[in-house]
């Protein structure tokens, strides 16, 4: 005889009501959705190319703020060996593919030792070697490593506040291996307004405007020849009537945007253009813009973001209030834009987008109908095979069958797992190999019978022997899947996640659901012939 | 009572006889396959190879031919165009990839081309290093996983029968790759999930075989090894033929009624499964005649049949 203790008869049908009542939201209408209680306001995770939406992906470019870290180090190792003396022939920053490393070619050898020291005082994470009078130098790999790290988890940080401030709903930022930094954005699907948010690198820095230079007019698209001088640079700026100015600006940064704590788009009252008002935090930047405004009073100064001037304007009074308003050409988007960009901060590297993918609504809907009619019909076919084939108990794998999926819809629910388009098809699939079990239990029993066994011990034994066989063949796969997860990315994920619900799922509901029924029905036909 | 039987009872097929020709064959096959995945190569997708996808719906039947010499001008690689459904629905696939603001102003530029009243139902842009990192990744991971199961099965069973189900593993990738090489499919990160369906079912098809080799080797000590695969062969063959057709039916569903997103990943799939089903029988079972497995020769009583089990 089959038997199966009330206690796991009980357990099953709790399990399988419970997936029901996790599983049915992520199927009702709206209305009644928004009447269920909180805790079942849960709904299968779709994918973006299901519901539509964007699909980013950005690298941050990190060699470029490496070559600007070293650069710093070089102006500081300048000045160094001026002041000891040393005399070299050349010191500059080489790029290479692998990354940059700093070059200083020495008149004296044995200057060597002194100039290492000078170094590693400069930057203790520089490794030195020298070959002959030359000096090579570059930053460990464990600075590198957390330097890497440090500029992906700010910039995370900065994008999220950028997106959030934009009023884009659910946004999935995530990192992605060392350099990378994945965006979802649900319901967006012409990202161009994100993107061009996400490309700047929205650094406002302020500049002292140096005297004895002069500001050269061009008209755009023409590069002037620029004069050099030590400490100053020439910047552009936009002057919105087809020309540029180039500004000389002292490359001493006297201000940052850091310590900015507001921006709002405004208007100027003097000239009625848009302009953005911006707030400095009460100790720091407002001590430091009454201190930059004291030392520019009546002269030019400059703002400049991302290496373009955006207005050169001079201070008219001591700014104490720690208030301050940037003008420039902009439009009422532009200052808009800008105020956001301030507000959320700058980002620490630039960032490049790599990958984009973008779904509109109406092929998300698509597939997901596409997907319903094929699962649906999978179905039909698989229960009509299994009936055609073992009859009544046929139908009690079809019910199991049921269960099986609507346990899958729940667990993946529950587990907040991300339903795609594969993952679509692996349900289908499950359908089909779900009832393997099933099919592996019966034909044993159909041995057993055919071995002239009586067939309510047949029964028994069938499922016995085809336990051991259903484990190891499930196992299996389990194994498989759970490495699967561990190494796979994206949509590999997705399918091994899918594929080991299926066979955990589909282990339970053979060896507790199918078996509650056969051993419950063979309880009442005791007597009757079984025939499979 | 009407019983749909799809093996009769008590075939006596004799696999391993045949099996000499087939495995033969099934090198040749394999040979072909990856012979032809190294010189003719996969057609790679916009997900491997980086480029753009656009799937759009054109506001009135397009004049493909103008828009592929326009598109052709930009410089951005072979340009495809496909209808995709009705006459206005069309895939428009562009192998060039770039990075940075490159791919901005190739979008606005394929925007410009298209004109006004373009509906975008997808766009992708996937940038030439994305597209190595993802087929690095996915080799290791199906790798690793490939390895994970000849440990379990080796643990499980014996060394040998692990060998051998990786042996008809490697038999179905290649026969699947080469499919994918020959007829040129478009390869993308779906056919490696479709792969990977492939792999998981064969791998449980040839695990249930494998089960009824060790059963039986316990049950009949005395008898002939290629005898005992031929008659474990035999008595799962039901079994193998019922859930392969299940398998293929919901497929075959997917297939159907999926969409076309989903076919291009069920076709596969169909092939996987039959290709799963034939190497268990022909290459993973046969092959264990010639792995010199070990007998077990203890006075184990052979296992008892007809005793009552309880289960509880």
């Amino acid at each position: 005889m089959l038997v199966v203790s009330r206690f796991r008869v009980v357990s099953t049908v709790i399990i399988c009501l419970l997936g029901l009542i996790f599983a049915l939201p992520s199927v009702v209408d709206q209305k009644t959705f928004d009447r269920l209680p909180s805790f079942l306001q849960h709904t299968v995770n779709l994918g973006l190319e299901l519901r539509g939406g964007s699909h980013i992906q950005l690298e941050a470019d990190i060699k470029s703020v490496e070559k600007e870290h070293q650069e710093s180090i070089i102006d500081e190792a300048r000045k160094q060996l001026r002041k000891n003396n040393i005399k070299y022939n050349r010191i500059s920053v080489q790029v290479t593919d692998k990354g940059s490393s700093i070059l200083i070619a020495l008149n004296d050898v044995n200057d060597i030792p002194k100039v290492t020291k000078i170094l590693s005082k400069i930057e203790p994470e520089l490794e030195v070697t020298s070959n002959g009078p030359r000096i090579t130098a570059v930053l460990s790999q464990t600075f590198f490593d957390n330097f890497a790290k440090r500029i992906v988890d700010e910039s995370i940080e900065v994008i999220r506040h950028r997106i959030d401030e934009s009023g884009t709903k659910e946004p999935t930022i995530l990192k992605q291996g060392t350099n990378r930094i994945t965006v979802q954005l649900p319901g967006v699907d012409n990202p161009a307004e994100i993107k061009k948010l996400l490309g700047k690198t929205a650094i406002l820095t302020f500049h002292g405007v140096d005297e004895e230079m002069q500001s050269i007019q061009v008209k755009d698209g023409i590069r002037p020849h620029l004069p050099t001088k030590p400490g100053v640079m020439y910047l552009p700026e936009e002057k919105g009537n087809g020309m540029k100015v180039y500004v000389p600006i002292k490359k001493q940064i006297s201000l940052t945007g850091k310590s900015l704590v507001d921006a709002q788009m405004g208007i100027d009252q003097q000239t009625g253009m848009p302009c953005v008002h911006i707030k400095f935090d009460s100790i720091d930047g407002t001590r430091k813009i009454a201190e930059l405004s004291t030392k520019y009073l009546h002269k030019q100064f400059a703002m400049v973001l991302d290496g373009k001037v955006l207005s050169a304007p001079v201070f008219q009074a001591v700014l104490t209030g720690g208030s301050a308003q940037i003008t420039g050409h902009f439009s009422m988007e532009e200052a808009t834009e800008l105020a956001l960009l301030l507000r959320a901060g700058s980002l620490p590297a630039p960032l490049n987008v790599v990958e984009e993918r973008s779904v509109g609504p109406s092929l998300g809907a698509d597939s997901i109908a596409d997907g319903k009619n094929a699962t649906i019909f999978a179905f039909i076919l698989v229960s009509l095979f299994m009936i055609l084939s073992y009859g009544l108990f046929g139908f009690f794998s079809v019910i199991s069958l049921s269960c099986n999926i609507t346990l899958l819809f729940a667990c993946l629910t529950l587990l907040g797992a991300t339903l795609t388009l594969p993952g679509i098809a692996g349900i289908a699939l499950t359908i089909g190999m779900a009832v393997d079990s099933n099919v592996l239990i019966y034909e044993r029993i159909r041995e057993e019978i055919r071995a002239g066994i009586k067939a309510s011990v047949a029964i028994a034994k069938g499922y016995k022997m085809a336990m051991m066989t259903i484990l190891d063949s499930n196992l299996t796969t389990l194994v498989g899947s759970i490495v699967l997860y561990e190494f796979g990315s994206g949509p590999i994920k997705g399918f091994a996640v899918t594929l080991a619900l299926g066979t955990v799922i589909s282990l339970f509901t053979t060896f507790s659901l199918t078996k509650s029924i056969i051993a419950l029905w063979m309880r009442r036909n005791r007597h009757k012939e079984i025939v499979i | 009572m009407f019983r749909l039987h799809l093996i009769p009872y008590g075939s006596k097929f004799d696999f391993i006889g045949m099996s000499r020709y087939i495995l033969s064959l099934a090198v040749i096959v394999i040979v072909v396959c990856f012979s032809c995945m190294i010189f003719k190569g996969l057609n790679y997708g916009i997900d491997f190879k980086g480029g753009y996808i656009f799937e759009v719906k054109m506001p009135n039947v397009p004049d493909i031919p103008m828009l592929r010499g326009k598109l052709n001008n930009l410089g951005l690689g072979e340009v495809a165009i496909q209808e995709f459904g009705t006459k206005e629905d069309l895939m428009i696939k562009l192998e060039k990839s770039e990075e940075g603001s490159g791919q901005e102003k190739a979008i606005q530029t394929v925007r410009e081309i298209l004109g006004d009243g373009v509906v975008y139902k997808r766009i992708e842009t996937v940038g030439p290093k994305v597209g190595e990192e993802l087929v690095s990744n996915a080799i290791k991971a199906v790798t690793f996983a490939l390895l994970a199961m000849l440990l379990y099965i080796a643990i499980r069973f014996e060394w040998q029968f692990g060998v051998c189900a990786i042996a008809a593993l490697v038999h179905d990738c290649a026969i699947l790759f080469g499919m994918f090489s020959i007829f040129p499919l478009e390869f993308s990160e779906t056919s490696i999930t479709a792969i990977l369906l492939t792999a998981s079912y064969s791998i449980n098809d040839t695990v249930v075989i494998f089960d009824r080799i060790r059963e039986n080797l316990k049950r009949y000590k005395k008898m002939a090894l290629g005898e005992l695969i031929n008659l474990s062969l035999n008595e799962t063959l039901s079994r193998t033929a019922l859930t392969a057709t299940t398998t293929l039916l919901a497929v075959l569903s997917l297939y159907i009624f999926g969409g076309k997103v989903i076919a291009s990943f069920a076709l596969p799939i169909m092939i996987g499964i039959i290709v799963g089903t034939f190497s268990s029988i022909f290459v993973a079972s046969p092959l264990l005649m010639s792995l010199n497995l070990k007998r077990k020769d203890d006075d184990e009583q052979p296992k008892d049949r007809g005793i009552p089990a309880n289960l509880g």
